[in-house]
């Protein structure tokens, strides 16, 4: 087994700073992101690992394959719905929020 | 990868240049190019990971003039993922191995692109490549704003990569349940984890880089779970022996597993990852040698991610619509076929790297050196020949021992999702199979949905393949075909020119 390891971190590994520290919401939530990061990146440093539910089932899902193939971590940012929370960069005041099967709730008849 | 000043990966090759491309190349490969205009240049590479970097610097060393297309926002491709500048990392190179290889090609990059030799476009998603008059013109979406993007080239590579293979178990939907590589991608691009305790699982000798690199950055990981058995490596033994570089490289991956007081459980599989919303244990479970697991063998393992895959799938949207022939490779995958120039079957296009069968970063750089020799019409220098020949030889061993055994499909159950997209369980698949008599992914596809969903079948493909019977058929596994490489606008479709061929 693994030793407890909270004494490393990501940061710790590759040094420096962000350039910027900023705040964006998640479903009314604000939350700090690093400048460069991705809305993904955001979302898992905050502990979030969900933040979509599926059009059939309404299960939740976030990001899976981290490189943009999948879409499995489809987002609503500023009301646009269905962006890849792995590649989109966070930018200081965004609105993310969950996306609840195609994210096109407002084109039903 | 270690790499030092005697290792011809880490260097650019020293060549003088420019040349005027010889008959092997260019000139014989597209007779009508004479009639090109001064602006088009003589070769388009997709793609800016280690294949198509290594490609596009030696061919604008050769005299080529270089346009290189690339979905990301920087070179690097996947395995040389980085931090966003934004982040101010200081040390990226701690999330690697083989930097030194990346960083002087890169350099190279920036050189002949301040010369005007290589025009870089990053961010440029390649949906297509068509024949047009004696040359080939590259589509493109571009940016985040989805610009149509269009560029013509005398000839073509494709190194367009690779991504994961998956096969679904009870539970991988959840969330906490990550790719290996998607777990990796994050970490290098985004220095973030997806959970505090995170087990590593599947098949590959990638899982030993993810669970070093996981535990490097402070997750504890509690087991990596290979379901392949190392020894299956002895029967290649001679392979393995021309290669003491990777040899060494799996060394270091054990030294900081075992650093880090990591478990390897080989002939092992997650067989079910446990929660509610997310993931909260995992059970593995011991397989027998063709990877069924094996009753009552199964226990639980607390943790709060898992990072899964099963190897590499090479990406070959843009290479087959072009028509280039395909193989089985020893993984089970489809590559592309390649002469020993890396030429496809379709004059003009060659390819690079992954494409070809997936080997690792090493031997995609000898590649794209390879193929650029190749396209300038250059004799490759003897020891680029060899060094690609031996770690092909060495993919070919990690191939075959990582292939998926046909046991795997032991650990469905009728109602885990295969097809994440269309949430298509394993039960409609079968009935689609053994009372539909679908034989094919396609014919699966076209009865259950699987595969139909915005990931185009990039997720479930393998396991659909497998379930439908097709990757233990004689002729293997169809390779996947993709009109259209990646979404686009509709818009751009309506602004292409009018075919009446």
């Amino acid at each position: 087994m693994s030793r407890p390891t909270g004494d490393r971190s990501p940061r710790d590994l590759v040094g420096g700073a962000p350039r910027e520290r900023y705040a964006l919401r998640f479903d009314g939530r604000e939350l700090t992101a690093e400048s460069g990061q991705s809305i993904a990146a955001v979302l898992w440093s905050a502990g979030i690992l969900a933040w979509r539910t599926t059009r059939d089932g309404g299960a939740p899902r976030g990001a899976f394959c981290g490189i943009g193939s999948c879409y499995d971590c489809l987002v609503t940012v500023n009301g646009r719905p269905n962006q890849r929370a792995c590649l989109v960069p966070a930018r200081a005041g965004d609105t993310v929020t969950t996306q609840e099967g195609t994210g096109r709730a407002d084109l039903a008849v | 990868m270690p790499t030092s000043p005697s290792d011809p990966s880490s260097q650019e090759p020293s060549v003088p240049g420019p040349v005027v491309p010889g008959p092997a190349g260019l000139g014989r490969a597209l007779p009508g190019s004479a009639d090109c205009g001064p602006a088009v240049p003589d070769l388009a590479v997709v793609g800016a990971g280690p294949a198509g970097l290594a490609a596009a610097v030696t061919a604008a060393r050769l005299g080529l003039r270089v346009a290189l297309l690339d979905a990301g926002e920087r070179p690097g491709g996947q395995f040389y993922r980085r931090p966003a500048p934004g982040l101010g990392a200081v040390r990226p190179e701690s999330l690697h191995h083989g930097w030194a290889a990346f960083a002087a090609r890169e350099a190279a990059l920036r050189t002949h692109e301040s010369a005007g030799r290589i025009t870089y476009f990053p961010a440029h998603h390649v949906w297509t490549v068509v024949p047009d008059g004696g040359r080939w013109t590259l589509h493109a979406v571009a940016g985040p704003e989805e610009r149509s993007v269009s560029v013509g080239a005398r000839a073509v590579l494709l190194a367009t990569g690779a991504y994961e293979r998956q096969l679904p178990f009870p539970g991988w939907t959840l969330p906490g349940v990550v790719g290996a590589g998607g777990a990796q991608a994050m970490l290098k691009g985004g220095l973030v984890l997806p959970g505090k305790r995170v087990v590593v699982a599947g098949s590959g000798p990638l899982l030993l880089a993810v669970a070093g690199s996981l535990a490097a950055a402070g997750a504890a990981v509690p087991a990596v779970v290979e379901a392949a058995s190392y020894t299956a490596y002895a029967g290649r033994l001679p392979d393995l022996l021309r290669n003491p570089g990777k040899l060494a490289e799996g060394a270091t991956y054990g030294g900081a597993l075992l650093r880090h007081g990591v478990r390897l459980l080989t002939r092992h599989a997650v067989t079910e990852a446990h929660g509610r919303d997310r993931v909260e244990a995992v059970t593995v479970a011991r397989l027998g040698g063709d990877w069924r697991p094996l009753p009552g063998t199964g226990r639980r393992i607390p943790c709060d991610a898992l990072a899964v895959g099963h190897g590499l799938v090479p990406q070959l949207e843009l290479a087959t619509a072009l028509g280039c022939a395909t193989r089985s490779g020893e993984d089970g995958t489809v590559a592309l076929e390649l002469d020993a120039g890396q030429r496809t079957s379709v004059p003009g296009i060659w390819s690079a790297g992954e494409t070809g069968g997936i080997g690792g970063a090493q031997l995609a750089l000898a590649e794209g050196e390879l193929a650029a020799f190749s396209v300038a019409g250059r004799p490759a220098p003897a020891a680029l020949v060899r060094r690609r020949s031996r770690l092909r030889a060495f993919a070919g061993a990690m191939a075959a021992a990582h292939r998926p055994g046909e046991g795997w499909t032991g650990w469905l159950r009728e109602d885990t999702d295969v097809c994440r997209c269309e949430e298509v369980p394993a039960g409609r698949i079968l009935e689609a199979t053994r009372d539909l008599g679908a034989r094919d992914a396609r014919t699966v596809k076209l009865l259950t949905r699987a595969g139909m969903g915005w990931c185009q079948g990039r997720m479930c493909g393998p396991a659909v393949a497998a379930l439908a019977g097709e990757t233990s058929s004689a002729a293997g596994a169809a390779p996947d075909r993709r009109p259209l490489s990646c979404p686009v606008p509709l818009r751009h479709l309506a602004e292409l020119p009018q075919h009446t061929d």
